[in-house]
């Protein structure tokens, strides 16, 4: 007779793995990097597969060389970080950018911290930040879709870099805003990074990982209530300077950020209330820098200062306990 | 320009000096009138915060030393003697001097001799393992191998051996703070006298089982046949509940105990010499027969007088 | 139909009663059984017959040690063998007495025919001392004397008694059988556990993953209740299949809507909760004079050929189980006494059964072997999973760090052990293992802190009399 297992209760698990969360968020983004890739064409693809391979090599370069630690690459947080990073960079990219915010999200903002898990910032929006303010050229060139089979690029401004333009040359947004028709934001056909292309296809990913039970839909809801409301109120107070809550909400990284960067579990809090304000907060930064700052988009700003509340947001919620009303 | 800089320098002087003025009194104000000697204890104390002692850390042994003003209740292990007599004259008392101790495990329980009989596959520590059930193997009284002493040793005194899965204790590291003693769930650990040059006798086992059933579950385990108990000439071995103990108080390293143990069981450690097994028992046997010769002419003169 | 359940945290592992067509069987009895001297919650109980004794089947060979405590019963007939220690299903050392097994005669009070019997008497000091006499103790797992869950504390009154059908523990299905084969056994003692307690209404919770228990005991229940107003007060309720419904703080909240305070009883909500097995025990011991000898368990597992539902005596070697079954299963890897989710894995089979065994599972390697754990992503899943609503990951991290006091603000003495966090983690944190090392540590300052209290209250009061 073979040796019998004892160990203590409970003797059976769910299944779900560290992997297969990730492999999950990965399914999820799938349809956004397949839209992106039939409209941006192979430049698109040759930006993923940089950012997914430096991530997944520096991370097991770091694992190895330097915490001499078992690697940690088969959990695939190092390839939705990859992913993350590479959905929000234009494809005009070029590869030694990218290649340097890699080195940033995971060897800075992550492993450094302590890996998987310790990080307090997410680390693919610190990369990306850390690029923006580093490369702005790079990363603000925006070329308009060639697609995939395409016809020469056209140089052009994602919605929110002409509105952030317009405002600080003290002019009307109105023509702007009604020069995009949401039908096409809503698919596909908006200037930006491939995480700002297709907002259905985001959306199925989200979707699937509601369904999935992979994420939990507070965050994304409080950051979209919060930015429909505030921007509602500004709108109506004086719509030639703001833009409008639709507009607001299917722009640049709010759909690609509200569902798949704050959501991470790592830097987002634990409790559904923690959930809702950091969420409130995220919302409300987003716009005060979309309206009042002087970059055109605010959201990877806003959910990297709502990542430095998150200890605070832990401790100051915690879950209802049993009896103890 | 240069008013500037004057202005810069006499403001930034006067905040600076209100500033001063204001950290002075409130220094004053909120003083915390300490005796100087717990500091200067402290400051002998090695700084482990081991616990060892029975305080939270140096700083409330310092404390309650000098509250004390005696040293009865309070030794600190990892010092010694030593930082022990500087206390006493900082305190300007007699220093307690204590003999030098060592942690010694109990348990002899190496892989090769002790067959596992099934797999432990919970958290890796001793204490889950043992609150749980009675371990891998059929001793329930042998070490767990999962290092709970080597997680609480601050001294890194403590490692496990791979070849043997027993902890080994480096006996110059060790400072006999106890923490393992108190943290082994089968109580395996016990601080002993370091004994002269090092050299001390342990029995390495625990295990309370009666005889075969040790025996089954661990080739060298104490089967408490009392051989030992009844080969030693000073009264330093008693058996108990199946196994062995040695009075380190009493024993004289003699090593009779070791040469005649069946098993394996009782170790001598630091000994220049190697043990020779057979002279001793010749010796013993020698000593045996004599003694018995002994009583029985004790005997048939005493039956003689009645007689 | 509307379904209760519980309002913090909880788990659906998949229920897996592959065993519930299986008819409860009897099982042969072995030629020698060893009956654990501690058996249930609270004080061994002392022997009080004799090596070389004769003793027939039901009689009493212990006697309770305290108050909390049990009366124990000779499961068989036959001869004392031996009395001392003997090792139990983890390897500890229990006293037992060992009994060899000759035929299987009865004491002569004990009513063997299978008449169902509806009348009690209106005394309950008869009844209780029926109870008390026949070793009754809670058979949903934890084997608290039944006796003293029925004597209420003065002053506190119990409203409603919950009888606990929920078996929400996987694989298992003897409760599931029990409601079956034995319903209206069941709910006599449901009455009589109602009248001992002086209360009106009694619930009978049951998980809708076992609709057919559900139509039964309605079926049971209405038919009783046209015959005699003792079983009026008797409802079904469906409860949603949902892990640890059968926890009794969690039944309390889903049947009643009360919380018990941290610390408290139940009967502080004006609840008591029963086992079915328990009232069944209770039956038998009232209107039949028999006492707990033996109790059902599930033989199961997905590696087993055949399941089964096995009624034993008491002491019965698990080992002789296993061999009248067929043999231990091929891919067997951990045998585990309960169920899979609080259950105690066996490391040795030769230990016998107590009252409170309630299955015996066999998982293989590749459904019970631990993934190593990695580090903790903080998704939350064991928060969400907690049905006490606390935070396992950062219990985890405290008791770790040894912050007892950490420990106990953060409510780790109300963890019941229930093991959904664990279940739940995706990096598989040992996080119950851990906790269960913290929690016993903060009950241990607790209790200490508790003790010296007492001792100075007590020190303060003999003061202010000497004065």
């Amino acid at each position: 007779m073979n040796k019998l297992i004892v160990s203590p209760s409970p003797h059976i698990h769910t299944g779900v793995s560290t992997t297969s969360l990730m492999r999950d968020v990965v399914i999820a983004l799938l349809p956004a990097v397949i839209v992106s890739v039939i409209f941006y064409g192979l430049g698109e693809l040759l930006v993923l597969a940089v950012s997914v391979l430096s991530c997944i090599l520096l991370e097991w370069a770091i694992t190895k060389y330097m915490l001499k630690k078992p690697s940690t690459i088969c959990d695939m947080s190092a390839v939705v970080t990859g992913l993350l990073l590479a959905m929000n960079l234009p494809y005009t990219t070029p590869w030694w950018v990218i290649v340097l915010g890699a080195v940033f999200a995971i060897g800075v903002a992550k492993m450094s911290f302590g890996g998987l898990g310790q990080n307090l910032f997410n680390p693919a929006i610190a990369g990306r930040v850390f690029l923006l303010v580093s490369f702005p050229t790079y990363m603000t060139t925006w070329k308009m879709p060639q697609g995939l089979f395409g016809a020469d690029a056209i140089s052009g401004a994602t919605p929110l870099g002409a509105i952030n333009e317009a405002v600080l040359q003290h002019q009307s947004i109105s023509s702007i805003v009604s020069s995009y028709d949401y039908g096409s934001m809503l698919f596909a056909g908006i200037g930006g990074s491939a995480g700002e292309i297709s907002a259905i296809a985001l959306l199925a990913g989200f979707v699937y990982l509601l369904v999935r039970k992979v994420v939990k839909p507070w965050t994304t809801l409080s950051i979209w209530g919060t930015v429909a409301l505030v921007s509602l109120l500004f709108w109506i107070g004086n719509p030639d300077r703001f833009t409008d809550p639709v507009f607001n909400l299917l722009t640049g990284g709010m759909i690609l950020g509200a569902c798949f960067m704050a959501t991470d579990y790592v830097t987002s809090p634990m409790s559904a209330k923690g959930c809702v304000i950091y969420g409130i907060g995220i919302g409300f930064i987003t716009l005060m820098i979309r309206y009042f700052g002087s970059y055109p988009e605010g959201m990877s700003f806003a959910i990297l200062i709502m990542n430095a509340t998150v200890p605070l947001l832990n401790r100051w919620f915690h879950q209802k306990k049993y009896g103890r009303a | 320009m240069s008013q500037t800089i004057i202005w810069t320098i006499a403001v930034l002087t006067v905040v600076g000096l209100l500033l001063a003025v204001f950290l002075w009194f409130v220094a004053e104000k909120f003083k915390v009138v300490e005796d100087p000697r717990i500091d200067q204890v402290e400051g002998v104390l090695p700084g482990a915060n081991c616990g060892g002692c029975g305080y939270a850390g140096c700083r409330a042994f310092a404390e309650s030393a000098v509250k004390a003003g005696n040293l009865e209740q309070h030794y600190c292990s990892v010092g010694g003697n030593a930082v022990m007599k500087q206390i006493a004259d900082i305190l300007g008392i007699a220093a307690v001097e204590k003999t030098r101790q060592v942690a010694v495990l109990r348990c002899n329980g190496t892989c090769e001799v002790r067959p596992t009989a099934n797999t432990y596959d919970g958290w890796a520590s001793c204490n889950a393992e043992a609150s749980l059930y009675t371990g891998e193997t059929m001793c329930a009284f042998g070490c767990l191998g999962l290092g709970d002493c080597v997680a609480s040793c601050k001294f890194g005194a403590l490692s496990i051996d791979p070849q043997t899965g027993l902890p080994v204790v480096d006996q110059e590291k060790c400072t006999a703070c106890g923490s393992c003693v108190k943290t082994c769930p089968k109580h395996l650990f016990e601080l002993r006298n370091y004994g002269p040059k090092g050299m001390r006798m342990v029995v390495t086992c625990r295990n309370e089982d009666k005889g075969p059933a040790a025996k089954k579950a661990c080739a060298n385990a104490c089967i408490g046949c009392g051989i030992c108990a009844k080969t030693c000439t000073h009264d330093a071995i008693v058996v108990e509940n199946n196994r062995a103990y040695i009075d380190y108080t009493k024993c004289k390293l003699c090593r009779e105990c070791e040469a005649l143990c069946p098993t394996g069981a009782i170790h001598g450690v630091n000994f220049p010499k190697p043990l020779d097994k057979e002279a001793v028992k010749q010796r013993v046997n020698e000593r045996n027969r004599k003694a018995r010769e002994a009583a029985l002419a004790a005997k048939s003169e005493s039956k003689e007088e009645t007689a | 139909m509307s379904k209760q359940t519980f309002h913090i945290g909880g788990i659906h592992p998949a229920d897996k009663k592959i065993s519930r067509d299986c008819a409860i069987e009897a099982l042969p009895i072995p030629p020698t059984v060893y009956i654990s001297l501690s058996q249930h919650i609270g004080a061994p109980a002392k022997p009080i017959v004799a090596v070389g004794d004769k003793v027939k089947t039901g009689q009493p060979v212990a006697e309770p040690g305290g108050f909390v405590s049990a009366w124990i019963h000779s499961s068989v007939s036959g001869t004392v063998k031996s009395i001392g220690p003997r090792k139990d299903l983890s390897g500890k050392s229990v006293p037992s007495i060992e009994i060899a097994v000759e035929g299987d005669e009865w004491i002569e009070e004990v009513d063997l025919s299978d008449t169902l019997v509806t009348e009690f008497p209106e005394d309950n000091k008869a009844i209780m001392a029926k109870i008390t006499s026949g070793g009754i103790v809670g058979l949903g797992g934890a084997t608290f004397p039944t006796h003293v869950k029925l004597s209420p504390p003065p002053g506190q009154k119990c409203e409603r008694l919950i009888i606990n059908g929920c078996e929400c523990e996987p694989y298992l299905t003897c409760n599931y059988r029990y409601l079956l084969e034995r319903g209206e056994q069941v709910a006599v003692g449901v009455a009589i556990l109602m009248q001992v307690l002086g209360v009106k209404d009694a619930t009978i919770a049951i998980e809708d993953n076992k609709p057919e228990d559900i139509a039964h005991m309605k079926d049971v229940v209405a038919k009783l209740a046209a015959k005699s107003d003792k079983f009026r007060g008797i409802e079904i309720m469906p409860m949603m299949t949902k892990y640890p419904e059968g926890g009794e703080k969690q039944l309390i909240d889903a049947v009643m809507n009360r919380q018990v305070a941290s610390g408290g009883l139940p009967i502080s909500v004006g609840a008591v909760v029963q086992n079915v097995a328990t009232a069944y025990a209770v039956y038998e011991a009232v209107q039949k004079n028999k006492p707990l000898v033996s109790n059902t368990l599930t033989y199961t597992g997905d590696c087993v050929a055949t399941q089964h539902n096995y009624e034993v005596r008491v002491g019965t070697p698990l080992s002789f189980i296993i061999e009248c079954a067929g043999g231990m299963p091929q891919d067997a890897a951990k045998v585990i006494s309960g169920g899979p989710m609080m259950g105690r894995a066996v490391s040795n089979l030769d230990a016998a059964t107590v009252k409170g065994t309630s299955g015996l599972l066999f998982l293989t390697a590749a459904q019970t072997k631990r993934a190593p754990a990695t580090a903790c992503i903080r998704c939350g899943s064991c928060a969400d999973a907690c049905p006490m609503g606390l935070e396992p990951f950062l219990l985890k991290r405290l008791a770790l760090a040894g912050d007892l006091d950490g420990l106990e603000q953060n409510a780790m003495q109300d963890c019941i052990s229930c093991g959904s966090c664990q279940y739940s983690c995706p990096a598989s944190i040992p996080l119950l293992d851990i906790m269960t090392q913290g929690k016993a540590k903060v009950m241990g300052v607790m209790k200490a802190r508790a003790a010296a209290a007492k001792a100075a209250a007590e020190a303060k009061a003999a003061a202010t009399s000497a004065k």
